[in-house]
């Protein structure tokens, strides 16, 4: 890529960086604004924040007024259990359902963190969490699901996320997306981003195939992660409960095609996700994920293996399987998701059982991501380019 | 004879399987309704003469599920509620053939029976929502018209469709005789003693290694309290029973303080099979299926059809926690101190290290 090029993509507002600021030598990541120069998306990614200003909490008392941080300091040691009612209004040491059972030391961000830790950790062994019908466990999902998956598409993808306002801010909404990547990791870093990116921080529940749970422990991480089997009637619970629904109607047929039909949109199955958005009302939002298919780039599918083990197919990528566990690193491409304009389906609700008002409806949803595909593509020309 | 006082309670009701925990109950609980005239309790001659003190008001007649065919048209029966069901094979008692003798030929007799009774208007079938089967292809939530995608492998599964198969059989030559078929969620409370309620009271409990199933339960007290409404009122069709809400199972491992034991799931269908032959223990397929998939069925038209609700899943385990506390292992209080603990011993240590420098 050149410099030429990067101007002009500046230019036209697509990287959301001022053009002349990045230079050749600066940090990618930085330069698709998503360290300090974007705001906070949210009180989790608050993370970050702390571990700069890590250096005062360490160095005790150098990097803050002295005066009177230390006798407050000194004093729970002390006095135990005394402090509570304190001045500084420290929170009684009773264990409430969600507030730590040690009342935190304010203004102390490693104290609140550590006691953050602990409090979750009691919750956690005592079973005082709340899961929905489907599984969901949002806390877990929050704590533990995003963190990893956050490093994976910020740090290592440098995703760069588009469109999130057609996503509806509140209500159902069926998000429909290309697939791929030999491993179907698109759909994790689609919820991730999407639930960093949006103003109201909307989780997505996936629909698997049934595939994924059939495996022990997968299953289970993708139902405590807010996913579900694909079939119509958990999506039209999911749509009428008012959730956003993330689908992928290539299925199979996406995540394990050669890397050779990259961004080729593959059909569409039978249209289940499009009648299910008809019988809820539900807007569709088609989204297009570019850099899916470069992590893990299938050269050639075994099959004879593949009907051995009872996969859909056995990729061969240029690590994997000759690497081992290594190879089971992604490769680090460049991420761009769009999401595109809603289309309302209110009005069809009564064709849900129509065939031709079906396939019509998810050939414009295919055509969409087919064209926002091209078009991410050209504002990415190199696929492992910063 | 009159049927009761009041529209829809009907006169004379026949409870089967009066012998067990429910069906004592029921019975008892219907003999106490004053718009109900009389109360039969039924039971197989050998069963044991347990609940006795229970069924004061409820006449009991010893009679095999065979001869059933007079008898009920001799006592002029309004309704027929049938809970003789059994859900896990007992040594003593016979084994898978006898359960399945009690369940299956049982309930043919006494749909037989009932066809021929001229007066019976109504008909309780206790079902379960083990009636959905269990496969990784179910959808999350059953409501009443999921059909089950794989027969379950385990027995009590198995009848509970033959069951269900022999009730639609019923419907279609009796449409005059109201039949309510209640599908249950397992039975959990502070006096009730089932399989589960078992598992969960032991220290150490197995569960499928990769899998935390989603559960619901459902009161006992809920369950007595919608057969009743269903013997007094008319609410023909098949309704889902179940605390709303769900606990998943290491959630509910947990909050009771137990200690969970992943174990592989082939090693835990091995070892129901031996637990099963050596006699102690009744898991069966049933629970290992029940454990790896899970079961959350949609209790809408139950809340819509009885205006009532079931206490959530979640409170109906409290109350099960709250009257088997003894084996806890850990305890919230101990969680709460250890938190404690452990706090204050970095605060201390951090303290120490910035006094130090």
């Amino acid at each position: 890529m050149t410099g030429q090029e990067r101007d002009d993509a500046g230019a036209r507002g697509r990287f959301r960086v001022p053009p002349a600021a990045p230079g050749p030598d600066a940090e990618p990541a930085r330069r698709n604004g998503h360290r300090p120069a974007s705001p906070p998306a949210g009180p989790e990614s608050s993370g970050r924040s702390p571990g700069k200003s890590e250096a005062p909490g360490r160095s005790g008392t150098a990097g803050r007024p002295a005066g009177p941080e230390a006798p407050r300091t000194e004093a729970p040691r002390r006095a135990g259990r005394a402090d509570d009612a304190g001045p500084a209004g420290a929170r009684p040491e009773t264990p409430g359902r969600d507030g730590p059972a040690v009342a935190d030391r304010p203004g102390d961000p490693w104290d609140r963190k550590v006691a953050g830790a602990l409090a979750f950790l009691r919750r956690r062994l005592s079973g005082d969490y709340e899961v929905d019908e489907f599984g969901f466990d949002p806390e877990l999902t929050k704590a533990v699901l995003h963190p990893p998956l956050r490093v994976l598409y910020r740090d290592w993808f440098r995703t760069e996320v588009t469109g999130v306002e057609h996503v509806p801010a509140d209500g159902a909404g069926l998000v429909v997306g290309n697939h791929s990547g030999t491993v179907a990791l698109d759909a994790l870093i689609l919820a991730t981003a999407l639930h960093d990116h949006h103003p109201a921080h909307r989780f997505l529940r996936l629909l698997g195939a049934d595939l994924v749970f059939r495996m022990p422990v997968v299953s289970e991480l993708a139902r405590k992660s807010g996913g579900t089997v694909a079939c119509n009637p958990d999506a039209e619970r999911l749509l009428r409960a008012g959730e956003l629904v993330g689908v992928f109607p290539e299925g199979f047929k996406g995540v394990g095609k050669l890397y050779s039909d990259r961004y080729k949109l593959q059909r569409f199955g039978r249209g289940g996700f499009v009648s299910a958005a008809l019988r809820t009302g539900t807007p569709i939002v088609p989204v297009a994920i570019v850099g899916g298919e470069e992590i893990y780039p299938m050269l050639a599918d075994i099959k004879p293996l593949a009907r051995l083990l009872k996969l859909p197919y056995f990729p061969v990528t240029p690590t994997f399987p000759w690497l081992g566990p290594l190879g089971m690193i992604p490769l680090p491409s460049k991420w761009l998701i769009e999401f595109c304009p809603p289309i309302p389906t209110a009005h069809l609700t009564d064709s849900a059982d129509d065939p031709l008002v079906v396939f019509n409806l998810a050939d414009q949803v295919r055509e969409t991501i087919q064209q926002t595909l091209h078009k991410l593509l050209e504002r990415r020309p190199d696929p492992f380019g910063p | 004879m009159t049927p009761g006082g009041t529209p829809g309670a009907p006169g004379v009701v026949v409870v089967t399987g009066v012998g067990r925990y429910l069906g004592a109950h029921v019975a008892a609980r219907l003999a106490a309704d004053p718009r109900i005239e009389r109360v039969i309790g039924i039971d197989p001659p050998e069963s044991p003469g347990e609940f006795a003190d229970l069924l004061d008001g409820v006449e009991r007649i010893r009679v095999d599920f065979e001869s059933l065919g007079g008898l009920l048209a001799d006592l002029d029966v309004d309704a027929v509620v049938h809970l003789a069901l059994i859900t896990a094979p007992d040594r003593q008692q016979g084994g898978r053939s006898a359960m399945k003798e009690q369940n299956v030929i049982g309930t043919m007799q006494l749909l037989a029976a009932c066809q021929r009774a001229p007066r019976l208007r109504k008909l309780v079938v206790r079902s379960s929502t083990a009636a959905y089967g269990a496969s990784f292809r179910d959808p999350a939530v059953f409501t009443e018209e999921t059909e089950p995608r794989e027969v379950p492998r385990g027995g009590f599964g198995r009848d509970i469709l033959d069951i269900e198969g022999y009730v639609r059989g019923f419907r279609r030559r009796r449409p005059d005789v109201t039949a309510t078929v209640l599908r249950f969620a397992p039975f959990i409370g502070s006096t009730a003693d089932t399989t589960l309620t078992r598992y969960f009271s032991q220290p150490v409990v197995p569960t499928v290694l990769g899998r935390d199933p989603r559960l619901q339960f459902l009161h006992f007290d809920d369950a007595l309290e919608v057969l009743h409404r269903s013997v007094v009122e008319d609410h023909p069709g098949t309704y889902n029973v179940a605390g709303p809400g769900v606990l998943s199972l290491t959630q509910a491992i947990r909050r009771a303080g137990r200690v969970a034991v992943p174990v592989l799931e082939p090693g835990l269908s091995g070892a129901a099979a031996l637990a099963r032959t050596l006699g102690f223990g009744r898991y069966g397929l049933d629970q290992v299926d029940l454990f790896v998939h899970g079961r959350v069925v949609d209790t809408t038209r139950l809340e819509q059809e009885y205006g009532f609700t079931p206490r959530s899943t979640a409170a109906a385990f409290d109350d099960f926690i709250r009257a088997h506390h003894g084996g806890v292992v850990v305890t919230r209080d101990q969680l709460a101190a250890a938190e404690r603990l452990v706090l204050d011993g970095i605060r201390q240590v951090r303290a120490a290290v910035r006094e130090g420098s």
